[in-house]
């Protein structure tokens, strides 16, 4: 096994996904094959690569400092689950 | 030939000419999508009395004698996962189910400066993750080929609308090949443009470093015009190229004598079908038959593509997705006590199966501990690839590859996320290396659609244009229509 | 305190400073403090799905000014990377920022403690996104049912200073913060106003026992805004981490937050036992390269920094306590130096920049960059005192009125008829009404009493409402009694 159930509960912890036990079981295997199959990049060395985080090679890409209009406050807010008094309301956080 | 069938070029001849006008021209293709799209199921949302009225804006325009461009007035569709201004736009998530964008993306923005008429939003895999439009959390989208069988994805809908006649043309996107392989499985010609050259501003990510908006079209010179009207740079996305764009449409008339292209044997190994490779040896026929200059060229590293792929783009999707929390847009689970609960019930219920998949297998590669040996890994090998394609464009204008190892499957038929995965081997390593690659009609095999895939070196879509038309015009494919029934029913 | 003999404490601190930039780092919202929430928010600061960051360029050059003034290197490569974690006042639940290469790096500033200089580590300094803000339904974040999130700091642009672990005490720490927020206020950098959170510390701290090599386990006490409550805050933490170990105990290593109004540090331990921030480059932002020309520029603009000033003004003949003041605000050192282009005597201006000009400020609860009067206002106005055109007493009063009109001093002087009478004429029949109405000071005078002079001279001061020239009534009073 490349990957266990108690990793994949706190894969999900760190990835907010409240997940049954059920899932649990399935993203395990699933996770597992996976991880099993992408095991192939293994046969590669790679000490010497570079590795690539952007395909294209741009460099300093800026903008000015100066103050474009923002939404309204009604504009940022239509799409609130919940919101009060100009403020987006969320539930207890610790 | 019903006018809904007709192509972009055909259409802006008969508006310039007043043969038809633009609102009756949305009206039909309002009508094909009424009666339809019930069974197809590509749209989501329609925007007919916002279409009708833009169409009405062309017609004044064309009455005044103004001139109007290739594209006004020609009716289209975005796949969803392209904000819209004001108009639902929900990455086919239930997480987004009533999301109403405050602001357009770039492409809608440059679409609409060019009168094209919009008719709505496309059906998709949920944000993007999938090959067969099934992991819409909104329902599935029909092969207009054969109804029982799968449109291909993530960009289901948008090619399903244009090769069923809903629409001229439409974008989707294409992370790992989700605008090819669609345009392959529904027979119509779909463009991955090089990354960057078409600003991601408004494009709801999936895998940043990879996706690509691109049209999809029913010829190869539509999909010329329209790339025209989307390409180029962006201030509002970091990532996009500053270049000199050309006009696309010039390179359809070239000819294609002395053109080398490579066709990289990797691509027909095994877990390739054979009609598949049928229509690949066909089409080398065709180019032999010519003029081109077809020899057999290696990318070694192709079979590590996958892997590194499904490792970078769910790593990134894994941080992408995580603003859908139930805060500030989209679904909340609103019973929830505390907010950990909040979030954590919000993107169970949001999100379908697939994307917590990725979200989970991305979460893992980045996390402590794992990061050298999978993620790090992965983009190491993204350098392989890249300079795979570097040799390879050395010695050949174009390769030649197969778009897909088969045609559509049947619904249901790959119920195995791995399995799914493999369907993508032949246009992953283009977003990897971040090349333009276009998919067009080769043929049919067992009644569906076969598409051939041209790829070339970066902002070399031009070639790409010239090479596909310069086939398309020899084979006349892209004429073959789905049975009106849909084959099967 | 008792702990210091047993232990001695190893304090770090990492300091979020507020860029002074118009517009956000990544958008053209305004970074404008203090309007109404969710007013300064695009969809870009919003998070909304589809948007881009581009970064803002002057983010770049004040974040390389400030590390050059930190004597740091500044990266000729650098690249942005994806903080990864959930917090509600974090939009996209990822904090775009740089990990594994930041612009500057390997820095250090000397602080003064008493009569010792020290030398400080500046490990590195980043760019970031501010997050929002919450606010919160109960008195603190864990007795609150719901908190309301306000985005409009989202996306303002941070410079992230991280120290090395180099101070041993109370009063080092509180040197290298005042040291460090002089630097960038100094630059302009930031505005570097902490009562309205522009700069914010998190307080890295843990004991271990006299003469022991290995460091203890820290705390980290995060987002304290005032120098005081990073004082109280570390007494606290000390002694509290002091009686862990006295007991046997093992400090917990963890982040805590400041409870201003109990004064004590409490744990915000969170559910998720550890953080795993899964930091990766971000795609959505291409790398910096900056040029080596262009660094050298903005190291050339650089203005004089706090040392330099202080060693100056102590080189003009000031004290080292008055040069230290005039240094530690830059507005009033910046003040005093423009008068003092205009004015040569640069102990008398200090007395007055220092004295009667910060005490009308104080009164008001301004700084000087809120009065209206100009420096070379208050040189002409110290240039009439040496004329003896006005006396240091009806000064006080003019510089009153110039620090709330901005009116030139000769101007308020004309207007109120302040200038003083010296002539001698007009002096003497005021002389003879006061020392008629006041034969008992006469004659106290007169028997050998000097201090009734100075009653005389007052009344006479009072009778001609200060405009007398205090001098001359003097030596005249003086000449009027002995005369008789």
């Amino acid at each position: 096994m490349r990957i266990t159930r108690e990793q994949v509960e706190h894969v999900a912890m760190l990835a907010r996904l409240e997940l049954s036990g059920q899932e649990v079981g399935e993203y395990t295997r699933q996770l597992d094959a996976i991880l099993e199959y992408a095991a192939v990049l293994e046969e590669l060395k790679t000490e010497e690569i570079e590795p690539t985080a952007h395909v294209m090679p741009l460099m300093n890409v800026m903008r000015e400092d100066s103050v474009r209009a923002s939404l309204s406050q009604d504009q940022v807010l239509r799409n609130a689950p919940d919101a009060e008094n100009g403020f987006f309301r969320v539930p207890k956080i610790v | 030939m019903d006018i809904t069938a007709r192509s972009a070029v055909e259409l802006h001849t008969m508006l310039v000419e007043k043969e038809i006008q633009a609102q009756e021209l949305t009206a039909a293709c309002l009508e094909k999508i009424r009666t339809d799209d019930q069974e197809i199921r590509a749209f989501l949302t329609v925007t007919a009395e916002q279409a009708l009225k833009q169409a009405a804006a062309v017609d004044q325009k064309i009455a005044a004698g103004e001139k109007i461009g290739l594209l006004a007035g020609i009716p289209m569709a975005l796949k969803d996962n392209i904000s819209t201004l004001g108009i639902r736009t929900t990455c086919a998530s239930k997480i987004l189910e009533s999301y109403i964008p405050p602001y357009d993306a770039t492409v809608a923005e440059q679409l609409a400066q060019a009168g094209s008429v919009l008719l709505g939003k496309l059906n998709m895999d949920e944000f993007a993750m999938g090959s067969s439009t099934e992991n819409s959390g909104f329902g599935k989208t029909c092969n207009p080929w054969n109804r029982k069988h799968v449109p291909g994805g993530s960009s289901g809908g948008a090619a399903a609308a244009v090769a069923g006649d809903e629409v001229v043309f439409s974008l989707g996107s294409d992370t790992g090949g989700s605008i090819r392989q669609p345009a392959s499985f529904c027979g119509v010609v779909g463009l991955k443009p090089t990354y960057g050259a078409v600003s991601r501003y408004g494009l709801i990510a999936y895998a940043s470093s990879l996706d690509q908006i691109g049209p999809v079209t029913r010829t190869v010179a539509d999909n010329a015009h329209v790339f025209n009207a989307i390409a180029g740079h962006d201030a509002k996305d970091s990532t996009s190229i500053a270049f000199d764009k050309p006009d696309y449409s010039q390179f359809l008339q070239r000819e294609i004598k002395g053109l080398k292209i490579g066709v990289p044997r990797e691509y027909l190994a095994e877990g390739i079908d054979p009609e598949v490779k049928r229509v690949i040896r066909e089409a080398i026929q065709t180019y032999t038959d010519l003029g081109a200059l077809v020899e057999e060229c290696s990318l070694p590293h192709t079979k590590y593509a996958l892997a590194a792929y499904y490792l970078i783009a769910t790593a990134e999707c894994s941080s992408n997705l995580a603003r859908y929390d139930g805060v500030r847009y989209g679904l909340r689970a609103a019973e929830a006590e505390d907010i950990l609960g909040m979030v954590k019930q919000t993107r169970a219920r949001g999100f379908g199966a697939e994307v917590k998949r990725r979200i989970m297998l991305g979460t893992y590669a980045l996390s402590s501990g794992y990061y050298d040996a999978y993620y790090l890994k992965a983009l190491k090998v993204r350098t392989l690839i890249k300079q795979d394609f570097d040799q390879a464009f050395a010695q050949a204008d174009v390769l030649l590859a197969p778009t897909a190892p088969t045609t559509a499957w049947a619904f249901g038929a790959k119920a195995d996320p791995l399995s799914m995965y493999l369907a993508d081997i032949c246009t992953i390593p283009v977003n990897l290396a971040g090349i333009p690659a276009i998919s067009l009609p080769g043929g049919l095999a067992g009644g569906l659609p076969v598409g051939i895939q041209l790829m070339a070196k970066p902002l070399a879509e031009g070639v790409l244009f010239q090479a596909a038309h310069a086939f398309e015009q020899a084979t006349a494919f892209h004429t073959l229509k789905p049975a009106p029934t849909g084959g099967a029913l | 305190m008792m702990t210091e003999n047993r232990y001695e404490m190893v304090c770090g601190v990492e300091t979020h400073v507020e860029l002074a930039t118009k517009s956000k780092i990544f958008c053209g919202c305004s970074t404008e403090f203090g309007r109404e929430q969710n007013t300064q928010v695009c969809p870009v600061c919003e998070g909304l799905p589809g948007v881009l960051p581009v970064l803002n360029r002057e983010v770049v050059k004040l974040a390389v000014r400030a590390g050059l003034a930190l004597n740091c290197h500044i990266a000729e490569f650098s690249k942005f990377d994806r903080k990864n974690y959930y917090y509600p006042d974090l939009p996209k639940n990822f904090q775009t920022s740089q990990y594994d290469l930041p612009i500057c790096q390997n820095g250090w500033l000397d602080i003064r403690t008493g009569e010792q200089v020290k030398r400080i580590g500046v490990t590195r300094a980043h760019m970031e996104e501010d997050a929002g803000k919450l606010v919160h339904s109960g008195e603190t974040i864990t007795t609150s049912q719901e908190s309301y999130a306000d985005y409009n700091r989202t996306g303002v642009p941070l410079l992230e200073i991280v120290s090395e672990p180099d101070m041993r005490s109370i009063d080092e720490v509180i040197a290298y913060l005042e040291q460090l927020v002089g630097i960038l206020e100094y630059t302009e950098v930031s505005d570097c106003r902490l009562e309205q959170g522009s700069v914010r510390f998190d307080i890295n701290v843990s004991l271990r026992p006299a003469g022991q090599e290995v460091l203890g386990t820290r705390t980290e006490t995060k987002n304290l805004n005032s120098f005081s409550s990073v004082r109280r805050c570390l007494e606290y933490e000390i002694l509290r981490q002091a009686e862990v170990l006295d007991e046997g105990g093992q400090v917990i290593q963890e982040t805590r937050t400041w409870d201003e109004g109990r004064g004590v540090t409490l744990s915000l331990r969170s559910k998720e036992e550890a953080h795993d921030y899964r930091y990766f480059p971000e795609p959505d932002l291409v790398p910096l390269v900056l040029d080596r020309d262009w660094i050298e520029k903005v190291r050339a603009e650089l203005p004089e920094l706090p040392e330099a000033r202080y060693a100056r003004l102590q080189s003009l003949g000031l004290s080292a306590y008055d040069a230290g003041v005039l240094t530690s605000s830059k507005a009033l050192g910046d003040f005093f130096d423009q008068a003092g282009r205009h004015y040569p005597d640069a102990k008398n201006l200090a007395n007055w920049v220092m004295g009667d000009l910060t005490r009308l400020l104080n009164a008001r609860q301004w700084s000087v960059k809120d009065a209206l009067i100009q420096p070379r206002q208050l040189a002409a106005m110290l240039e009439l005192i040496d004329k003896g055109v006005i006396s240091g007493k009806i000064a006080k009063s003019v510089l009153e009125d110039m620090v709330v009109s901005g009116k030139d001093p000769e101007q308020i002087v004309k207007e109120k008829g302040l200038v003083q009478i010296s002539d001698e004429s007009a002096l003497l029949t005021v002389i003879q009404e006061v020392l008629q109405a006041q034969p008992k000071s006469v004659e106290d005078f007169r028997s050998g009493k000097e201090q009734a002079l100075g009653f005389l001279v007052g009344q006479v001061m009072k009778a001609t409402k200060g405009q007398a020239n205090p001098g001359v009534v003097n030596q005249l009073l003086r000449e009027q009694l002995t005369e008789q």
